[in-house]
């Protein structure tokens, strides 16, 4: 097997799921007796394969040119196939996030292969992947095989462990792509990013509120604890609907899928609607009044009270317990 | 302009999943289908934007999707195609055959959801992409139409992105697009006498094979605790020292 990392990289930066997409590509080369290579794509984004060198990626490829500066994922799937094919790659692992999700379905149909998106497992069964995904929002799981000789998986972020090896030194090595000018069909002209505040999607520890607030003046109580924390805020639905909270705050079905390390629900009852977007989180504490609420049935930790007393203490034994 | 809009017929968002006899996807008894809640954004933003040209349906399913194809009509979408498919198929191949359908009717506009709720893939709009050789733009919340320019916001991580292509292109709807309006009831009767027009699916092959299909693991004993102020200071040192997340 000859797996082809992509490591996404925003403005010349990675993020955690760089780490992760290594991490899964060396596992998956160790248990089937393959070789891994890691992909960058950008424009002078070649310094950050020293960044990879401790998660074992000792092989990098870098695709550089001036068009890369701003995403495009025309470009990208070009390049990550052209790569694949000129490294006879049969396996490619691209981490899901919103680029991810433009990326991998072009890949795929450029190397006329079989795609699993948001794999949260893969295994090997007789030398073959099986990758495991959730589907229905979360309320089941399939175990997908890949029919075709090249195979593309994307991966949903922080759920495969990123962990380091010693000893890897990372050599980087160019390759060239031949793009057309449709490649830069689409052109992303400006990024605005919510200064100052973590994305749900990325944040290890997330501190949600729902309709229990009952109003956004109450939302302090959980911009506390997500400090605490040093976490991010989201929302359930009902609050987003309310006009209290932004939608890119809104955790579920209809917001973004999150899988942080911690998930605190506070006031939130647990909808299935809900839980489809948080419930492969690590760790789930549920905060409550009501014993019976669906929520406390996923939650591994639980507190039965009224948020407007549990939160205040709530923040201040976690302030506490960082010393503050 | 000239649009096509394709909605996907999915289980409602609170059915309870029951694994079927095969062992390989649902026990469809008793399950409610909608369409598809991100394709409603993308049908009333095919009919703001359709003026005099023509919004044609596209669903890939069987008999029963014809219930989607007439909500749509009910909204106000001029044309339902019904491209039939008795099996369930993977992305790939629902894609193939949306994509011969729509060869045929030349749209400016191809708009489709961010993900189908059945099995939540978010690859239909970016495939049809590359096997219809036209940009795509997918998570759209706005977008604004000068000549062939289309510039859109679509959401990233931590924020959005502007986005500039030309038509014809391919846009994937997230929430925020629209409110989607409701079916009149007269118009719901009128839908039900309107033609539905059927073609054959491609019959391109699946290249995924699901080996089986299986409940999540349901968590065992959460440590649930009445609120105390010793109860609060419990749950922090089991975070730190049993959970370690903090
Ligand atoms: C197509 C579709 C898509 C959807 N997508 C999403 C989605 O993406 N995300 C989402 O969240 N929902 C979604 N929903 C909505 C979902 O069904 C629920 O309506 C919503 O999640 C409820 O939000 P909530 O838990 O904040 O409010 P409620 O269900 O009203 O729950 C409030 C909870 O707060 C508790 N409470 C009240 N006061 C206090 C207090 N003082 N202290 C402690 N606890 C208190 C109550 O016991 C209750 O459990 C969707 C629905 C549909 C139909
Ligand atoms: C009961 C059941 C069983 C299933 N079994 C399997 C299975 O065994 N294996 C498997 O791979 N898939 C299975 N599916 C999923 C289904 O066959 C297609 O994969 C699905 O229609 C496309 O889903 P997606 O998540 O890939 O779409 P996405 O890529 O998430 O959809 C994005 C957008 O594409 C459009 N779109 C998607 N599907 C259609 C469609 N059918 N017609 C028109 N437009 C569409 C919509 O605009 C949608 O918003 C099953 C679904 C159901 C309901």
């Amino acid at each position: 097997m000859t797996i082809l990392a992509y490591i996404e990289q925003r403005g010349g930066q990675l993020k955690k799921n760089a780490f992760e997409t290594i991490t899964a590509a060396r596992n998956l080369a160790a248990s089937t007796g393959g070789k891994f290579s890691a992909l960058l794509v950008g424009d002078g984004v070649a310094g950050l394969a020293s960044q990879l060198a401790p998660y074992g990626a000792a092989d990098v490829i870098v695709v550089e040119d001036a068009r890369l500066a701003q995403f495009s994922s025309g470009a990208v799937s070009t390049a990550i196939a052209a790569v694949a094919v000129a490294e006879s790659a049969n396996v490619v692992l691209i981490s899901n996030t919103l680029h991810g999700k433009d990326l991998a379905p072009r890949v795929a149909v450029k190397l006329s292969a079989g795609l699993v998106p948001d794999c949260v497992g893969l295994d090997i069964n007789d030398g073959n992947v099986v990758a495991t995904r959730p589907v229905f929002a979360g309320k089941a799981r399939v175990d997908v095989a890949v029919t075709t000789p090249n195979k593309v998986f994307s991966l949903r972020p922080n759920v495969f462990t990123a962990t380091a090896v010693e000893g890897v030194s990372a050599a980087a090595r160019s390759a060239s792509v031949n793009f057309g000018e449709k490649d830069f069909a689409t052109r992303v002209v400006e990024t605005k990013l919510n200064t100052g505040k973590k994305d749900v999607a990325e944040a290890d520890v997330i501190v949600s509120g729902g309709r229990g607030f009952k109003g956004p003046e109450n939302f302090n109580l959980v911009e506390n604890l997500a400090e605490a924390f040093g976490g991010a805020v989201g929302a359930s639905r009902a609050v987003v609907d309310a006009g209290w909270r932004p939608h890119s705050e809104q955790v579920g079905q209809t917001g973004k899928t999150v899988s942080p390390s911690l998930y605190v629900a506070c006031a939130i009852s647990g909808a299935v609607q809900h839980l489809a977007g948080m419930s492969s989180s690590k760790y789930i504490v549920a905060i409550n009044k009501d014993k019976d609420a669906p929520i406390f049935g996923v939650a591994d930790y639980g507190i039965i009270g009224d948020v407007f007393e549990v939160l205040p203490a709530l923040t201040q034994e976690v302030n506490a317990l960082h010393g503050k | 302009m000239n649009i096509v809009v394709c909605v996907s017929h999915t289980p409602d968002t609170a059915t309870k999943i029951v694994v079927g006899a095969d062992g390989k996807t649902i026990d469809p008894k008793g399950v409610k289908f909608i369409p598809n809640p991100y394709d409603e954004f993308a049908v009333e933003e095919g009919l703001r934007r359709r003026d005099s040209g023509t919004l044609t349906l596209l669903c890939v399913g069987d008999d029963s999707a014809k219930e989607t194809l007439r909500w749509g009509l009910a909204v106000g979408a001029d044309k339902a195609v019904l491209i039939k498919d008795a099996q369930r198929n993977d992305s790939f191949s629902v894609a193939n055959s949306l994509a011969e359908a729509i060869k045929g009717l030349s749209p400016d506009l191809v708009l489709v959801g961010r993900q189908s709720i059945d099995y939540d893939s978010a690859q239909v709009g970016p495939m049809l992409a590359e096997l219809l050789d036209l940009p795509v733009v997918s998570f759209v919340t706005s977008f604004q139409i000068n000549g062939t320019t289309l510039i859109a916001e679509r959401d990233v991580e931590g924020g959005k992105e502007v986005v500039e292509t030309t038509l014809p292109c391919i846009i994937t709807a997230q929430k925020g697009l629209n409110e989607p309006r409701y079916p009149k009831l007269p118009d719901i009767m009128k839908a039900k006498a309107k033609p539905i027009e059927e073609r054959p699916a491609a019959s391109t092959p699946d290249r995924t094979r699901t080996i089986g299909m299986r409940l999540p693991e349901k968590k065992q004993g959460g440590k649930i605790l009445e609120f105390s102020p010793e109860n609060v200071r419990e749950l922090v040192r089991l975070l730190h020292e049993e959970a370690k997340v903090i």
